[in-house]
């Protein structure tokens, strides 16, 4: 028999580190020598764990890692709903490999491998008492369980948690949300005893009874009661507790089943002991990563550490160096609407180690700093309540390896409310120190976009170009204060006028028009800024005065305020020509349209081509020809589109349900009715959709401002996305939703914007600079924490009630067609500036060589609105 | 061609159409406010623009920098160059603005030789627009009365 020469490599487990090991696989090449196969016990591919609780609102599809089920890399194959039962590093099960390992299947199946990969997670920990079988029991770990949970809470009416951690409380939060009266039992002292202490616990549990629930600490549970299901349970030296459902959050153990029956080494308190590389200590061909691996014999119960023993153990598959040396294990998190973060030495473990404590029970916040004996280094600290300056203070932890940065004189202001003489204490952060430290962006990173050859001038803009507050965005009010303070040490204060005419921002314009209800910009300017305004001011009032009027944008004084496109409704070309790209909702068209459209570009003369949003471009129409052009398309039906202006260009499509064998919903129908229902609309920036019939994405609609995506039971609803130079997939809002509420928080979403945003600022961008970040979005969106809810849909209403068909309008309007001539003394002659040439068949603009003169030979033309008009 | 005579008093007769105070183009009412419109004089493309003031200015109607004929579709406003409201017009192909008085570019980074030519113009009594000769360059801009 040949020798192989391709490698088998075999994961077990296919999590969320299972996944990325293979993602790191595919991209750095590993797939070019290895076959891969994934074995999965669960029946879906990987999903995100970490944010499993948001299940009950988003749903399964909104929660995976791989949407489509299979890699796009034929030499991975995945095979799920399959569980491995041993492992054989010796390859003695198989002994016609010599050489190799092998493992079983629990159907029996025997693969061999050249190299294994554990990645099998780790087990909710139950712990040994009477009636933890019994039905009505939970754990908390997969979509199973949650699912099985929702299923027993539909009948229940109480839920215990055992374990008051940060998954306890997590499972405590979704009991709640399910409608249950909550009890969370934990037998510390305290609630989240690993990351906060006495004190701090104290501030939390105070938080969490407030939401309605029931803590019981110290509180040890000896039994489930109950016959055929669960009625309470036993505690000792207390009252039993009556509940009927029971979810188990007491810790979790490294799944080492396999590793420990096939006799490979284990860590002391259990995990796959593993070096730097992630290689097994006891065999050379085996790997763990995640949290079934225990690299220096310590197990990590978080994700990130989890990734980067992925991309590590790639990296040594490929000969590369990478090493895994231990973890940041600091944390923020917000549970149940309370800021807790924990980091460094957080229960002052050096010796001789001081606290300083700040704490005021009545507004629930507790904070502790843990510093040096000489009160020079900061060690590590507890924040609950209020964690605003964690980004400040986790830079500056002093480790063994890293000094960190020195405290001010007075520490303690570094704690204390502002109002209390708090602030950063005039600690200023030197250039190395790490600020985001999930993207390893430091402060010098970041003076240096926005130093004089960088290229941001926001907080934001910094935020998309290094990547600082990307990912968990804690680090975010930290970029924040460092660009400020970056611009007031150069003198420069962040000005966000709109320009010299108007020392406010688009949205305080917003807000002033609607207030005094003004009609014109001459009154707004008049009364809220100076001189007679410009290119920037005027199209942004032009642009609110239509949000907030709905009237025409040609009409009297505001055509005047118009920019170039919307000034003669069409796009402007190079050579001074217009394109006109009539509006094909959803891009879907008949064959009779699609005729009018090629007659229209012949008759015309027009250069005809495709665009990106599923529809037609036609190009090279005299400024006075648009009206006849117009004419033709709305006599055969349709509008012409914007295609331009700030406001919404389409929502594209993709076939869906009606056609293709793989679609969900009919997307064609919703993208339509979209497009239909927010045409016109005028905003900061232009707007873009798209709507996909199934996960497979063919509408790109992740690529736009906002995308929705079908499900099996509905629609995800997804926003902030753009392309273009900065290219951004929108993220998750809202899953699973029907119809109806999925244009009732798009109407919220997109009014919340047209009112909010800055002026030329795209979604993206904008979701990133508000507080909070999409999950303020989502407040205000989808769970109406302002109450803004119905007047945003109310606007939106008034949109879609008033809009009209603007070019119709206009060729109804003797006085808008007014200004559609060459010449206003010579209607009827061509401007000889505009001159075609021919490429590929078609006219393009020929280049301009200059000013042309008619010379004064050529008559004017009659139809001049003076009487006797004539060349001089 | 140059324009000698008074405009203003060449025109108060009404319809006479004077060579020496150049083309009569439209009405002052045909330009809105703060707007602009393309005449044609001379076999040339001349913007006409009128200020919030009714101040009424002519420039070559091609932008040399987009290079194409389109500056009277461009927004008409203020901007502040040595503390004074500058009358100017932003390009519609890349938003340059033009000073209305002088033709030059008010961008910083532009070239300052970028200047549009200029034109002598108008009102007569009876609210006609006249449009007159090209203004040399070295000339000092043409400033009408306000
Ligand atoms: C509710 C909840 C909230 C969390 N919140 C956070 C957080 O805020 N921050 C954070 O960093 N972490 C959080 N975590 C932890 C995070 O989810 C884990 O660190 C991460 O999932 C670990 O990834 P993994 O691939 O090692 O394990 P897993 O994601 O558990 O994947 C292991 C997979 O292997 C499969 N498997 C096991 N044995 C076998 C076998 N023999 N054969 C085949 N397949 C097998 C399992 O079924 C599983 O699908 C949270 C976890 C939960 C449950």
């Amino acid at each position: 028999m040949m020798a192989h020469l391709r490698h088998r490599l075999v994961v077990v487990g296919h999590g969320m580190v299972g996944h990325r090991f293979v993602q790191a696989a595919i991209e750095r090449g590993l797939t070019e020598t290895h076959d891969i196969v994934v074995i999965g016990e669960e029946n879906r591919a990987a999903y995100d764990r970490v944010a499993l609780t948001s299940y009950f609102e988003v749903g399964a599809d909104a929660l995976s890692l791989l949407p489509l089920g299979a890699y796009d890399d034929p030499r991975v194959q995945l095979r799920l709903g399959a569980e491995v039962v041993a492992i054989d590093p010796t390859g003695s099960a198989a002994p016609d490999t010599a050489g190799a390992g092998s493992l079983t299947l629990a159907d029996g199946e025997v693969l061999t491998y050249d190299q294994l990969v554990l990645a099998t997670g780790a087990a909710p920990f139950v712990p040994p008492i009477e009636g933890r079988d019994l039905p009505g029991c939970f754990v908390y770990r997969t979509i199973e369980d949650l699912e099985a949970i929702r299923e027993a809470a539909s009948g229940a009416r109480v839920g215990a948690v055992i374990g008051g951690g940060l998954l306890g409380l997590e499972a405590a939060k979704a009991l709640s949300d399910l409608g249950l009266e909550t009890h969370v039992v934990e037998m510390a002292p305290r609630l989240m005893a690993v990351q906060v202490d006495d004190a701090g616990g104290a501030t939390l549990r105070r938080h969490i009874e407030e939401l309605g629930l029931s803590v019981h600490t110290g509180a040890m549970t000896t039994s489930v009661l109950g016959d055929d299901r669960v009625t309470g349970l036993g505690l000792k030296d207390a009252d039993a507790i009556d509940a009927d459902v029971v979810v188990f959050s007491a810790g979790i153990r490294p799944r080492d089943g396999l590793a420990r029956a096939a006799g490979l080494d284990l860590a002391e308190r259990g995990g796959i002991l593993v070096d730097e590389q992630g290689r097994s200590t006891s065999h050379p061909t085996v790997w763990a990563i995640g949290e079934c691996a225990a690299p220096g014999g310590r197990m990590y119960g978080l994700v990130a550490p989890g990734y980067t023993m992925a991309e590590v153990a790639v990296d040594a598959l490929l000969g590369g160096p990478g090493a895994f040396t231990g973890a940041d294990m600091s944390t923020k998190l917000k549970l149940m609407g309370v800021d807790v973060a924990s980091f460094g030495d957080a229960f002052a473990t050096t010796p001789d180690a001081l606290e300083l404590v700040f704490s005021d029970a009545v507004a629930g916040i507790y904070k502790k700093l843990v510093v040096s004996e000489d009160g020079t280094r900061l060690l590590g600290g507890i924040l609950v309540g209020d964690a605003t300056s964690y980004g400040l203070l986790r830079p500056m932890v002093a480790t063994d390896t890293n000094p960190g940065i020195p405290l001010p004189e007075n520490p303690e202001e570094l704690i204390l409310p502002a109002s209390r003489g708090g602030g950063s204490g005039g600690v200023v952060l030197p250039d190395e120190a790490q600020v985001c430290s999930c993207n390893d962006v430091t402060k010098g990173q970041i003076t240096e976009a926005v130093a004089d050859g960088g290229t941001c001038d926001s907080p934001s803009c910094v935020t998309a170009c290094t990547a600082a507050g990307s990912t968990c965005g804690s680090c975010k009010p930290l970029v924040k204060s460092i660009v400020e303070d970056y611009f007031t040490a150069q003198g420069k204060t962040v000005d966000r006028s709109l320009c010299e005419h108007f020392a406010l921002t688009r949205q305080e314009l917003y807000d002033v028009v609607a207030v005094h209800e003004h009609t014109s910009f001459d009154q707004i300017v008049t009364r809220h800024g100076r001189g007679r305004g410009c290119d920037i001011c005027k199209p942004v009032v032009a642009s609110i005065l239509a949000t907030q009027l709905n009237g025409h944008v040609l009409e009297g004084a505001t055509r005047t305020l118009q920019d170039t496109n919307d000034a003669y409704l069409a796009n402007i070309q190079r050579n001074g020509t217009y394109s006109v790209v009539p509006r094909i909702p959803g891009g879907e068209i008949t064959p009779e349209k699609l005729i009018v459209i090629g007659e229209v570009a012949r008759d015309f003369g027009l250069y005809t081509k495709i665009t990106g949003g599923q529809r037609i471009d036609l190009f090279g129409a005299r400024m006075e020809e648009l009206p006849a052009i117009w004419r033709r398309l709305v006599d055969a039906g349709f509008e012409s589109g914007h295609a331009y202006g700030k406001s919404l260009r389409t929502v594209k499509s993709c076939v869906g349900s009606t056609w293709c064998r793989y679609g969900v919903q009919d997307s064609v129908q919703l993208a339509i009715d979209l497009e239909l229902r927010y045409r016109g609309l005028r905003s900061p920036h232009k707007l873009k959709g798209g709507v996909s019939g199934c996960a497979r994405e063919c509408a790109e609609a992740r690529g736009k401002d906002f995308g929705v995506i079908a499900t099996e039971k509905g629609w995800n609803l997804y926003v902030g996305g753009n392309g273009g130079a900065t290219p951004v997939h929108a993220r998750l809002l809202a899953g699973d939703l029907d119809t109806e509420t999925l244009v009732r928080y798009l109407d919220r979403f997109l009014m919340y914007y047209v009112r909010t945003a800055d002026r030329l600022q795209r979604t993206a961008p904008w979701v990133d600079s508000l507080d909070g970040g999409l999950e303020r979005v989502r407040e205000v969106v989808v769970e109406d924490s302002l109450g803004l809810g119905a007047e945003l849909e109310a606007a939106m209403a008034r949109h879609v009630g008033g809009y009209f068909d603007e070019w119709k309008e206009t060729l109804d309007d003797p006085e808008k067609l007014a200004r559609f001539v060459s010449f206003v003394n010579a209607p009827d002659v061509p401007d000889p500036h505009i001159s075609f040439r021919e490429e590929r068949g078609q006219s393009v603009p020929a280049d301009s060589a200059g000013p042309v003169s008619l010379g004064t030979t050529i008559p004017v033309g009659p139809a001049g609105p003076v009487g006797s008009v004539g060349a001089s | 061609m140059s324009v000698e005579t008074d405009p203003t008093q060449a025109s108060t007769d009404g319809a006479g159409t004077p060579a020496t105070a150049g083309t009569p183009v439209c009405r002052l009412d045909d330009i809105e406010v703060e707007g602009g419109v393309v005449a044609l004089v001379g076999g040339e493309a001349v913007a006409v623009f009128r200020t919030y003031t009714d101040e009424v200015y002519a420039l070559a109607n091609y932008d040399p920098i987009g290079r194409a004929s389109v500056l009277s579709r461009g927004i008409v406003g203020t901007r502040t160059a040595d503390d004074v409201d500058v009358p100017f017009v932003a390009s519609p192909l890349h938003k340059q603005a033009y000073d209305l008085r002088t033709g030059r570019c008010l961008d910083k980074g532009v070239d300052a030789a970028v200047q549009v030519p200029t034109y002598a113009v108008t009102v007569g009594a009876d609210r006609t627009v006249w449009v007159g000769a090209q203004q040399s360059r070295d000339e000092e801009p043409h400033e009408p009365d306000s």
